[in-house]
């Protein structure tokens, strides 16, 4: 098993996970009504509880730091998040699209997981299945809601947050270093393959949301390595801020 | 300056004029989303049991909320969501049609001793036979 490829495919997932998670967090408290922040807040627990286990993967298989430490002691320049993560979440129609088109990048991913030929990733995608099933459920639920059933104005604004969205969506698949001892070595079907499945899936999941899909965009690339966008920084300052008190302290 | 002894509403007062000529308005129709009652099934072939409601524009959005609200932890099987407008019920002023009749003991379980029947046989027995 070439680990140096697994290594880097966990880091890009679990940092995706990590920092979405913190910006779906910030909604907690905030959301447009209260049982949509109490869902939002899970889903987002949720998606820190995936980079968690990524992390242990990481740690167990190929030598690397435990969970909170990866996930805390980290620099900017070590992070393999992409751009899209990193973007405030501005209003909760842009949250709402991001959410949908990173879920549905995120089912594909551990759908094809689940034949991986690296076991604990196989096991911990079978495990999450249905969690994700019921993020994409709920995400496609609201794109339609507000795309197709909600006014003139909810339409404006999805339509508006998923043209926004759309190249930042595409750096999503910014291939990695080792995207063909991946494949050669049946641990994971490649960005190419995952974007085209998204692509088939988004389009889908949007039919009946009469909202359009932005075509001829050229995909945002760089965070896969290590170049982000100015929000990166501050968000993990803050997230940061308390563990780097003292990173030995017991929780 | 003025003091607030205290923000709790039952213990300071809002001081609504009531010589005020403008009455106050009342709230909006649908400042909120409309409710939906949701029943909870734990395990299969069990009954939904009613554990609360949740607000939302159509019941796919209530039954979408309402597994985050309501069936995160623990065992579900399935649920349902209702709209509330669809619940009849009785009138608050009718709950005298529940009144029982009291004097009719033999039909609560509670006017059975069959407890005490059973210490006091059992006595009357240890009695017997240490005699």
């Amino acid at each position: 098993m070439n680990t140096q490829a697994l290594t880097d495919l966990c880091y890009r997932m679990a940092d995706d996970e990590l920092i979405l998670a913190h910006r779906h967090s910030e909604w907690t408290g905030l959301g447009p009504l209260l049982e949509e922040d109490i869902a939002f807040s899970s889903i987002a627990q949720d998606k820190l509880g995936h980079a968690q286990a990524l992390f242990t993967i990481m740690h167990d298989l190929g030598g690397e730091p435990d969970a909170d430490t990866a996930a805390f002691m980290r620099d900017e320049l070590k992070m393999r998040c992409s751009h899209f993560v990193e973007l405030p979440n501005g209003e909760y129609d842009f949250s709402l699209v991001r959410h949908f088109l990173f879920d549905v990048a995120e089912y594909v991913r551990w759908t094809a997981l689940v034949r991986s030929s690296v076991e604990p990733l196989a096991n911990l995608a079978r495990k999450i299945h249905g969690e994700l099933k019921y993020h994409l459920y709920h995400a496609q639920t609201w794109m339609v809601q507000l795309g197709a059933n909600g006014n003139e104005e909810s339409h404006a604004r999805m339509q508006s947050a998923l043209n926004e969205a759309w190249p930042y969506a595409l750096g999503m698949f910014e291939p990695g270093e080792f995207e063909d001892a991946l494949i050669a070595d049946g641990i994971f079907i490649g960005e190419a393959v995952a974007q085209q499945r998204w692509l088939e899936l988004v389009a889908e999941l949007l039919q009946s949301s009469t909202l359009m899909i932005p075509t001829q965009v050229e995909p945002i690339y760089g965070g896969r390595k290590g170049h982000h966008t100015e929000h990166l920084k501050p968000l993990l300052d803050e997230m940061t801020e308390v563990y780097r008190i003292d990173p030995s302290a017991e929780w | 300056m003025a003091t607030i002894i205290s923000l709790d509403p039952r213990v300071t007062r809002m001081q609504i004029d009531p010589e005020r000529k403008d009455p106050l308005e009342p709230k909006p129709e649908l400042d909120q989303f409309q409710t939906f009652e949701v029943f909870h099934q734990g395990k299969s072939g069990a009954h939904h049991m009613h554990v609360g409601c949740v607000h939302a524009p159509n019941h796919e959005l209530a039954l979408l909320l309402a597994k985050e609200q309501y069936a995160r932890r623990g065992q579900t099987v399935n649920l349902w969501v209702v709209n509330t407008r669809d619940v009849f019920t009785m009138s608050a002023e009718d709950t005298d049609v529940f009144a029982t009749t009291p004097e009719k003991k033999y039909r609560e379980v509670s006017a059975y001793m069959v407890r005490n029947k059973v210490e006091a046989f059992k006595k009357q027995n240890t009695e017997g036979s240490t005699e």
